[in-house]
């Protein structure tokens, strides 16, 4: 303990004055933007769930789809939660594959090299690409030449999920220590064998967190589907063949109706989205929380 | 076998792990060349939708030439000018760039400089569940239950500035719920926690020993906000704030249902305008002929700005978390 004889005691308390108060007006911004990110949230969920939960019910889910005069409580959205389990299905079993191979590319074998910095860089630019874009491009190679059908609408969103899945498993692969790979090397292993035994099985738990997280994303677009699988209202269990629907593109539709009954089941149908959005956010949280075994 | 002793000998340079043996499987070739392939799909991906895009959207550049930046948007007459949708556009990224960015770094510095490590967390939770909320909801909440009530205030707000210079012009009558401003604000909501969590990530790379540096000079925390993280990362917030910019630019359904539809150029903020996703959405239904076409070639612009500003972007913000890293 330095014993300060003789000075002036050292005050380290916060300045006063004015530099106080800026200080703290500072703080009280900070929180001022986070309550102003709250409100809307809060507003749109409330307003969702109020209006939502009186409509929901296991009917409500699989009701063929009315006429959208048809009062609230007829019909359903039964063929758009058919249209959209079927489609995102599709476009989860192309993306996540083919961008968990993608990830192993830049983190086992491209490395610092050019290729694997240039398909890392673009992967996040083509995150950046807007969901629309991915539609009219799956319109411009597939719908002109095939005709409308979920299998579409599972392309576009499979373009739009392929960039955030690469993205999610390559740093869930660059945690994954070096002596685990060096290890079973030793052991004489190929390299094939270690990504596929030793590496991924290390990772799996944050691989499939990032890749629940992309499918609760393309489960909420709208812009990819309009111009793929045409939004009929009628069911089509047959994902490759023909016009489909899913519950997005109902919701947008009915939104801009002037009935009331439509807009009562585009609320419902919201509501229906927004949990299924947030059960996927949760488990994938739990996969995180339960089966991480490398983290920053 | 004396590739194993030259491994393992002390003299070879550190690098990443390799195996042994140098003879290898087939399947072992096989695997990397499908991992490489699937590598490769981004880049062949990037380009397919360049050339297909463009290759339906050329009998729009054909028939309209340098027409297609023209003001005059009317399918019925067959004139496809886009100028309104391009202004749209970049108004309703502008207004949503300047509500979001300043709340988006504020919640940022909050999370990295303020609150404790177990509390920002949930705030990191909370942010992100502005994301989950799938756009077509908040066009949904926009249009039936927003839209509605801030047409009072924009009304409320018109008269009071009517007759003014600048400020009637910006904010006074026509007024509309279903506005350019509706659909920034609502812009707004939607790229908060993207931005957030970059500029939040850029923040983090600020080395604690500046900061530390600032506090034993004796400054406060906004000193040292303003004096050490801010110089240094500065830099990347602007990219994170161009990327919020280009999510601004892009996203479709929320401004499909709330910017008003209508084909106008007018430095009137609360009047109802259109933009380019907007109005591919809302009219490719009933489109065919030079319309798709000139609604695809919009589609082709809007791709050809969202690549250049997040290349722009990721270039700024991967340099600045090398330059933090290093």
């Amino acid at each position: 303990m330095a014993v300060i004889t003789g000075q002036e005691k050292l005050d380290l308390r916060e300045p006063k004055g004015w530099r106080r108060t800026k200080n703290r007006t500072a703080t009280v911004l900070m929180i001022t933007a986070f309550v102003l990110a709250l409100v809307p949230l809060v507003f749109v969920l409330i307003t969702t769930i109020a209006k939502g939960i009186s409509i929901i019910s296991w009917s409500f889910l699989t009701q063929p789809i009315p006429p959208q005069v048809a009062p609230a409580d007829q019909g359903g959205i039964g063929p758009a939660v058919l249209g959209t389990i079927e489609i995102t299905a599709v476009a989860t079993a192309i993306a996540v594959p083919l961008g968990i191979l993608g990830a192993i590319y830049l983190n086992e074998y491209g490395g610092k090299g050019v290729l694997a910095r240039l398909i890392g860089f673009f992967s996040d630019v083509m995150t950046g690409v807007p969901s629309i874009v991915m539609g009219l491009f799956l319109f411009s190679i597939w719908v002109v030449y095939f005709g409308f059908s979920g299998f579409a609408g599972a392309l576009a969103l499979a373009a739009l999920m392929l960039p955030i899945v690469i993205r999610s498993t390559d740093e869930m692969l660059k945690l994954v220590p070096n002596p685990l790979r060096e290890g079973s090397y030793a052991l004489g292993a190929t390299k094939a064998r270690v990504t596929l035994t030793v590496v991924l099985p290390a990772a799996i738990g944050g691989i499939v967190s990032g890749a629940l997280l992309a499918v609760a994303r393309a489960a909420g677009e709208t812009a990819p589907l309009l111009f793929t699988i045409l939004t009929v209202m009628t069911a089509n269990p047959n994902v490759f063949s023909g016009p489909n629907t899913a519950i997005p593109a109902q919701i947008f539709s009915n939104a801009t109706s002037p009935y009331v009954g439509a807009q009562d089941r585009a609320w419902g149908a919201a509501l229906t989205l927004i949990v299924i959005a947030f059960v996927l956010m949760i488990v994938a949280r739990m996969v995180t929380a339960r089966f991480t075994r490398f983290s920053r | 076998m004396s590739t194993v002793t030259r491994q393992a000998g002390p003299t070879v340079p550190a690098g990443p792990a390799r195996p042994l043996s140098e003879r290898r499987p087939l399947g072992d070739r096989t695997f990397q060349i499908v991992a490489l392939v699937a590598g490769l799909l981004v880049l062949v991906i990037l380009v397919l939708i360049a050339v297909s895009t463009t290759q339906q959207a050329s009998l729009w550049f054909r028939t309209e030439g340098w027409g297609i930046f023209g003001t005059n948007w009317n399918p019925a007459a067959n004139q496809f000018g886009a100028l309104a949708f391009i202004y749209g556009t970049a108004i309703t990224a502008a207004i949503a760039i300047i509500l979001a960015v300043p709340v988006s770094v504020g919640i940022a510095l909050l999370l990295t400089e303020v609150v404790p490590y177990r509390w920002a967390r949930p705030i990191v939770y909370v942010i992100d569940l502005l994301a989950v909320v799938p756009s077509v909801v908040w066009g949904l909440w926009g249009i039936l239950v927003f839209a509605p009530w801030i047409e009072g205030i924009y009304k409320s707000i018109g008269s009071g500035v009517e007759g003014i210079p600048v400020l009637g012009n910006l904010f006074g009558p026509p007024v509309s719920g279903a506005s350019f401003f509706t659909a920034g604000i609502i812009l707004a909501f939607m790229i908060t926690p993207i931005v957030t969590s970059l500029s939040r990530e850029v923040i983090a790379t600020v080395p604690t020993i500046d900061k530390e540096g600032a506090y034993a000079l004796g400054a406060t925390r906004l000193e040292m906000i303003t004096g050490a993280v801010w110089p240094h990362s500065k830099g990347g917030i602007v990219g994170s704030v161009l990327l919020g910019l280009g999510r601004a630019m892009g996203e479709t359904i929320a401004a499909a249902l709330v910017i008003g539809s209508s084909a106008t150029i007018t430095s009137h903020l609360f009047a109802p305008g259109d933009s380019m996703p907007a109005v591919i959405a809302n009219q490719f239904g009933e489109a065919s002929g030079v319309f798709r076409s000139a609604l695809i070639g919009l589609g082709v612009l809007l791709f050809a700005f969202t690549v250049i500003i997040n290349v722009v972007a990721r270039a700024i913000v991967g340099g600045a978390q090398e330059q933090g890293s290093a």
